[in-house]
């Protein structure tokens, strides 16, 4: 079978897709350079808060501050920024709320009657637990007014003649254990999501436009009276679509790497492993991808009525794959052989051991790059067989 | 040289054509006429092999396009309806891509390309992306494409569908070459004028059946009417059935 059919198809629609704008923006623009630019971004903002939550006094409004002088000059003494202020109940909850204050002490009118009594003394904290970055404050906060708590009661057995350290029976010591690599999973799970659908986006409007574009236009009834057979014809489309993926990983990578080399990671405790060869080491990672997504997309693109039937349902279907990287992410998943027979969730997992700078085993290599291909050659075939239906016409 | 033989083609419930049979000779231009509906489209669809016909075959120049259609496409030139062309691609770059698909060699389809801008006289257009093109820029474009690989027939779906005065006086002049130089020209139209202007034959579908195929005159004579479209009105079964036949063609 002479295969110059899909040459010439391929050679047209890399071409013909070369002089489209949205073709060129989505595979070139919009996931190599914005992607990037967006986990730098946040890495710089996730540096920034790092560092001032470490650094900085944490402030904190007290109601009634002459109720407890010591607890307020206690506090004071430690690190916390004492503003007195004067507010009731429904006060209090309303500066936490509209952020006028991110905590609130009340400090009750018999705090000191009570204290002195030998009887529970309350204060009241007010704080909102679904404001991420506020949470530690209101734990060291927390932590302090505890910690003055046993300093008194301490002091109170002491005075009884009873040795403090008899009434406290456990000490806990805790130990993190978490690496700077370990931590940095959020950053390095975004970005190999980010690198995944940017590949996937490289190829997303060449495929609608070769099969529902090209119907749309009325070029395809006489494209298919062409002496080709039909499977050839969309096997050179699958292979434009193919090499605008290629482009656009290789593309959103090296921009990675580029964009990581500036920001601080190390600062954050992240080492991202991401020089020139950790970097084509990812690429030779997923490009046994590109085949399988091309003939997913123009698969489904080819059946959609409309360019724009096709441009909504591939942005839908676009993110299906990547699926699997979100539960990876819920679950904690481990690397092991049978997740590489899993295409995306394989992928994603070797370039995070890479990312980390950890060895890839050859099996789980072999097994990856083995299996995606196969499913693509599968879609790839299918890919064909649907082309020969009539239906194709619409 | 096409032969229809019987062909039948339905889609779901609608049996859009129903036993079509008819030749169309080398050195003539032979008229598809019928009203919207009739199943023109779908006959020419299965002749040019995009669509596989339910019953029956037609030859092209002896080949199947059933048993083979590949030997089949490459006797065909075709223009379909709405002559869609590539946008982002020059006239020539369109023509190119057409020849490399029949197979021909890269100087053999740059100076067919050449020829053939010259021929339809592309001149000024030929290197300009096909974006900006008038409808009768497509249509040369979509015709020079057609006839790239110097195919024996050439079959036209409604080729004067939105063409000027102008325009359709080009493309009379042009198939008129086509059948001088020895070609089988096949085209479908619902405009009386045009085939009685350009047909040596016609052959009139209505519900997806041939009501009478033969020269012009003697589809005159046979309806007892000097003018075309009143034979044809005649032939329909007069003016009330029109349009009641199916209309599955796609």
């Amino acid at each position: 079978m002479s295969l110059r059919g899909i040459w010439a198809v391929f050679r047209k629609e890399f071409r013909e897709n070369l002089r489209d704008r949205r073709t060129l923006l989505s595979a070139l623009v919009f996931g190599p350079v914005i992607s990037p630019v967006l986990v730098a971004v946040l890495v710089q903002f996730l540096i920034s808060r790092t560092n001032t939550q470490i650094d900085q006094d944490i402030p904190l409004a007290v109601i009634h501050a002459e109720h407890a002088p010591n607890l307020v000059n206690y506090l004071a003494a430690r690190g916390i920024n004492i503003e007195k202020v004067d507010y009731d109940e429904a006060a209090a909850r309303q500066a936490v709320a509209r952020q006028t204050h991110n905590i609130v002490l009340e400090i009750p009118a018999d705090f000191g009657q009570r204290l002195q009594a030998g009887e529970p003394a309350p204060v009241v904290l007010y704080s909102d637990s679904s404001r991420g970055f506020e949470r530690q404050g209101v734990a060291r906060v927390r932590a302090l007014i505890s910690n003055y708590g046993i300093e008194i009661a301490q002091l109170r057995f002491l005075a009884r003649g009873i040795d403090p350290i008899s009434v406290l029976p456990i000490s806990v010591q805790e130990i993190d254990v978490s690496t700077p690599s370990g931590r940095s999973v959020l950053v390095l799970n975004m970005m190999t999501y980010l690198v995944l659908l940017s590949m996937l986006f490289g190829g997303l409007y060449l495929a609608i436009d070769a099969t529902a574009g090209e119907r749309e236009r009325g070029s395809l009834e006489v494209l298919l009276t062409s002496p080709v057979p039909r499977e050839q014809l969309i096997y050179g489309k699958i292979g434009a679509a193919a090499s605008y993926m290629l482009v656009s990983l290789v593309l959103t990578v090296t921009m990675f790497s580029f964009a990581m080399s500036f920001v601080g990671l190390e600062r954050l405790g992240v080492t991202a492993n991401l020089g020139p060869s950790p970097a084509a080491l990812i690429v030779a990672c997923c490009a046994p991808l590109i085949l399988f997504g091309s003939a997913y997309l123009t698969i489904i693109s080819a059946f959609a009525k409309s360019y724009r039937e096709a441009q909504t349902y591939l942005q839908l279907v676009v993110t299906i794959p990547t699926m699997p990287l979100i539960f990876a992410g819920l679950l904690g998943l481990q690397t092991k052989t049978s997740l590489m027979f899993v295409p995306f969730l394989s992928q994603h997992l070797l370039m995070t051991t890479v990312l980390r700078a950890e060895p890839i085993l050859p099996l789980h290599l072999l097994v990856s790059v083995g299996s995606t291909l196969l499913y693509g050659v599968i879609l790839t075939y299918l890919a064909g067989r649907l082309y020969r239906r009539e239906a194709l016409l619409g | 040289m096409l032969e229809a033989r019987g062909l039948f083609k339905s889609f779901g419930a609608v049996a859009a054509v129903r036993g079509v049979s008819f030749s169309a000779r080398n050195g003539q231009i032979t008229g598809l006429l019928g009203p919207n509906g009739a199943g023109k489209s779908t006959t020419l669809r299965m002749l040019y092999t995009v669509l596989k016909p339910d019953a029956g075959d037609a030859l092209i120049d002896g080949s199947s396009v059933t048993a083979d259609p590949l030997a089949a496409r490459r006797a065909i030139g075709v223009l379909s309806h709405g002559a869609g062309v590539y946008n982002n691609l020059t006239a020539r770059e369109n023509i190119m891509y057409f020849g490399e698909l029949h197979g021909l060699g890269k100087s053999d389809r740059e100076a067919r390309a050449a020829e053939l801008i010259e021929q339809l006289e592309m001149q000024d257009f030929a290197d300009r992306l096909a974006k900006g093109f008038s409808q009768g820029q497509k249509l040369k474009t979509a015709l020079a494409r057609a006839l790239v690989h110097r195919p024996r027939n050439v079959l036209l779906d409604e080729p004067t569908n939105g063409l000027d005065v102008m325009a359709v006086r080009n493309l009379r002049k042009l198939l008129g070459q086509l059948r001088d130089a020895g070609h089988c020209v096949l085209f479908s139209s619902h405009v009386m004028q045009e085939v009685e202007q350009l047909c040596d034959e016609v052959v009139v579908i209505a519900g997806g059946e041939v009501v009478a195929a033969g020269g012009l005159a003697e589809i005159r004579a046979r309806a007892g009417n000097a003018q075309l479209e009143d034979a044809f009105v005649h032939l329909m079964g007069g003016e009330a059935s029109q349009g009641k036949n199916g209309g599955g063609a796609r």
